[in-house]
């Protein structure tokens, strides 16, 4: 076996190197620089009453969620019995973050879409997709424009935040939550806290 | 039941698959006939399954039953029924059981159409595309099942992705992946011929149609989907350079290399392990395709758009087929020495070149897909690559490839004199440069890039011109009739798809030197000058279809009076899943299209709208349809169909003895 016939397998073992690597560990590994400090503050319209507003303040004294969501996002429906299932077991208050339902959509062109409009079309698809997969939110808000998302950095959809009593960000899941990281990582986070004071 | 039927399908094709990956190939190793034999049943008989299972699905989304996952997601009962059949592989699991169908459409003609083959070489090339079927239906089965339930069932489905539903997606999947799957018979063959040591002129010639007929296939499905980018998205480009793009663009690059590099191996005995090497690149280029527009690895980056799982999964698949036949190679090739030496001028050196670069420019265009991803994995930093990479390296790697193309043709095998050479086409080619800069000043855009674009083609032409003379020349003094009746159909087949190359030239060229878009707003009764042309602005009436209400503009395209086409461009909503689509109207002309697209209405009730006037692209299709019809005649050529005559003939002949 001469060495440079092995050239074409090294070159395509490096490849799958960066290929496993890319599908792994990357997009999931993120550092927040939000983790300790106060969630940016927000008073968003509520998806079930739209006249109605949620703001972030009303959740504290409570350890809970921040779960960002769409409709078109893949990877929600992955996760989402994980949420169902956490919601039913009654352990931690959810609260969903409907992030660009609309715009969001890469196949779907709101650009000069009115607001109105575009909010109308937002709840009707959130409400359908929640009807069709289940609702394990307290509530979901809608960040029609992400602006919200992007005061969280918001990087892909889905991403969960758990934040404390105090309103801050203890830690962030990039990605959709597994029920692995659930167990092992979560509703352990979720449980010290709880404990903390 | 009948989502379950075809379930069970899938099943009993992977307990088919896996005795036709097994089975032949133990019998060729052993030399036992009636193991090898067992190749053509399983392999007939998968077939059966999977087009029951494909039929199965088919039957869930034609009779809406939306208690399947796939069609709930995929389907709604207003769909046209042409957009039900091909809903089955607008999404991820459908898409994987139509490749699985063509691979197994594949293997089911060379079982019917490679007889002649010896025995244990047919087992090993059946084996081989056995173990790529095991894990395509394997990977269906453990991550991706087509046949999930959805209970209780939805009332009414989602709707299949309305930029689907248009008649390119009709045809441009299919045609893809008979493409991308048909790489896996020269793969097969390769594989098969590094196992049995047997890497000669023969197998060359077996291997040579199959690659021929993928390659075409290939090549209309590219050139499909890039029509359908052009009149369906709305913005009036033809290709963009993004990964799923690339991803059937690579493969196409090898492939093509492939195709000359058999061609030598054939004839002259050289390039035997650099063809090896093709044959395997070109097979895994089409499963990294498969890996990076199934995977997510690409926009994962965006939104985690796929189960990390599926690509996980292919991934290993990838590895485990790719990584073994390279290290078969690595194994087998360094005693394929030898083969026909050639002189440095010579049409060897020709083929040799381009293949080189063209093994260059897909390593590129792999390079630029893949780099945001290597950057974002080495923690370098978030970027994206885009067209001005891609053209930045292909032009200028392109264009040598198209000198020498031209080149080729006209030198001799093994040996040639330069001087000569040169002398013949020296007045080509000095045409061709004039031809270059005189067609730019007259049309009055004189950049590099142009002159460029239209030397190269103006080359293309003018050298295949004075080849088909130079041709006919030959054999002076029979009537002009008998003179083309000799020229086999191989011969054609070159000439017409190098041509091709030189009118898709000219169209690339023009519509990326002179074309000319206008965005305005308009309302009953406006009318503009564009291009020329004079766009009269007739109102716009809701027109409502099955699946989607749609506001219907009306414009009037006129030329010095004389009307030239009414275009009527909609803006559509599909109700199920409540998006919006932009519906482009074309007026088609052999020297320009012009298209219009709606865009949206604005507040006081005017519309915006966007016009394109588009000089020859379709010259750009026109020199598609030229290389596929090339690649059809170098495929039918008489000899192949001779040479399995004569093996039948002889066959019989040993069987009567």
């Amino acid at each position: 076996m001469k060495a440079k016939f092995l050239v074409p397998l090294a070159l395509f073992l490096l490849l799958v190197g960066f290929l496993g690597f890319g599908l792994s560990l990357n997009p999931r590994e993120v550092p927040s620089p939000l983790i300790d400090k106060p969630a940016p503050a927000f008073t968003l319209a509520r998806l079930d009453q739209p006249a109605q507003t949620f703001a972030l303040d009303e959740m504290r004294g409570q350890v809970w969620l921040l779960n960002v969501w769409a409709s078109w996002c893949v990877a929600c429906r992955q996760e989402h019995p994980v949420l169902v299932e956490l919601a039913r077991r009654g352990i931690v208050p959810i609260v969903g973050l409907n992030y660009k339902e609309v715009r969001g959509d890469g196949g779907l062109d709101a650009r000069g879409m009115a607001l109105d409009a575009e909010t109308g079309l937002a709840i009707e698809r959130a409400r359908g997709w929640l009807r069709a997969h289940g609702d394990p939110y307290q509530l979901s808000v809608l960040d029609i424009d992400g602006r919200v998302g992007i005061d969280f950095g918001v990087y892909g959809v889905p991403e969960t935040f758990l934040i404390d009593r105090e309103g801050r960000i203890r830690y962030k899941h990039i990605g959709p939550v597994t029920p692995d990281n659930l167990q092992n990582v979560l509703i352990p986070k979720i449980e010290e806290l709880k404990r903390a004071s | 039941m009948i989502p379950e039927l075809g379930h069970f399908a899938l099943v009993m094709a992977f307990a088919l698959a896996l005795v036709q990956a097994v089975v032949p190939m133990v019998g060729a190793a052993r030399n036992n006939p009636s193991m090898m034999a067992v190749a053509r049943p399983a392999a007939q008989g998968q077939f059966f399954f999977i087009i029951f299972a494909y039929g199965c699905l088919t039957w869930a989304f034609i009779t809406s039953d939306f208690s399947l996952q796939l069609a709930a997601s995929n389907s709604h009962s207003d769909t046209p029924l042409m957009y039900k059949i091909t809903g089955v592989w607008g999404n991820h699991e459908g898409s994987l059981l139509l490749w699985s169908l063509s691979l197994s459409l594949w293997t089911v003609a060379v079982t019917v159409f490679s007889r002649h083959l010896p025995e244990a070489f047919m087992a090993r090339v059946i084996g081989v595309l056995g173990w790529v079927s095991l894990g395509f239906i394997a990977f269906m089965l453990v991550t991706s099942n087509p046949f999930d339930r959805l209970l209780p069932g939805a009332p009414e489905g989602r709707d299949l992705n309305p930029l689907l539903q248009d008649p390119g997606m009709i045809i441009h999947p299919p045609l893809l992946y008979m493409g991308y799957v048909g790489f896996s018979v020269a793969f097969a063959f390769a594989i098969a011929a590094l196992l049995t040591g047997r890497l000669d002129a023969a197998w060359a010639r077996w291997s040579r149609p199959w690659t021929t007929v993928a390659w075409v296939f290939l090549t209309a499905g590219i050139a499909v989907g890039s029509a359908w980018a052009y009149y369906e998205l709305g913005w009036g480009g033809w290709w963009f350079w993004d990964p799923v793009e690339n991803a059937s663009f690579m493969p196409w690059l090898l492939g093509t290399a492939l195709i000359h590099s058999l061609a030598v191996t054939e004839k002259r005995g050289a390039f035997r392990s650099w063809t090896v090497l093709l044959a395997i690149g070109a097979f895994s280029l089409s499963l990294l395709g498969t890996f990076l527009v199934r995977s997510g690895v690409i926009t994962s980056v965006h939104a985690f758009a796929t189960d990390p799982a599926r690509g996980m999964f292919i991934l290993a698949l990838l590895v485990v087929v790719i990584g073994v036949s390279l290290l078969l190679y690595a194994w087998r090739a360094p005693k394929l020495t030898g083969g026909g030496s050639f002189g440095l001028v010579s049409r060897e050196t020709t083929l040799l070149g381009n293949n080189v670069l063209f093994a260059v420019v897909s390593a590129s265009v792999l390079m630029g897909t893949l780099y945001p991803l290597f950057l974002d994995a080495l923690n370098l930093g978030k970027i994206s690559v885009g067209p001005p990479y891609f053209e930045a390296v292909f032009v200028p790697l392109m264009t040598p490839v198209v000198v020498l193309m031209m080149f080729g043709p006209f030198l001799r095998w093994k040996d040639d004199d330069f001087g000569a050479a040169v002398r013949k086409l020296a007045p080509a080619a000095v045409a061709s440069v004039v031809s270059g800069f005189g067609i730019a000043l007259a049309i009055d855009h004189v950049t590099w890039r142009t002159v460029l674009g239209l030397t190269l083609a103006a080359w293309v032409v003018l050298a295949s011109l004075q080849l088909l003379a130079g041709r006919l020349r030959e054999r002076a003094g029979a009537s002009v009739s008998s003179r083309l009746s000799m020229i086999p159909a191989a011969w054609w087949g070159m000439w017409l798809a190098h041509f091709g190359i030189g009118i898709f030239i000219i169209g690339v060229t023009m519509v990326g030197s002179i074309d000319s878009n206008l965005d305005l707003r308009m309302k009953d009764g406006d009318q503009t000058e564009f291009a020329g042309y004079t766009v009269r602005f007739r109102g716009v009436v809701d027109a409502p279809g099955p699946n989607y209400d749609a506001s219907r503009a009306t414009l009037e395209v006129s030329r010095d009076g004389k009307p030239i086409a009414t275009l009527q461009p909609e803006k559509r909503v599909y109700r199920a899943m409540g998006m919006p689509m932009t519906e482009a109207a074309l007026d088609i002309g052999v020297f320009r299209d012009v298209y219009v697209s709606l865009g949206e209405q604005l507040p006081e009730g005017d519309w915006i709208v966007s016009l394109h006037h588009k000089p020859f692209i379709s010259w750009i299709w026109a020199g598609c349809i030229f290389m596929v019809l090339g690649g059809i005649l170098a495929a039918a050529d008489r000899r192949y169909r001779r040479l399995a005559e004569r093996t039948a003939a002889a066959g019989a002949l040993q069987q009567a003895t």
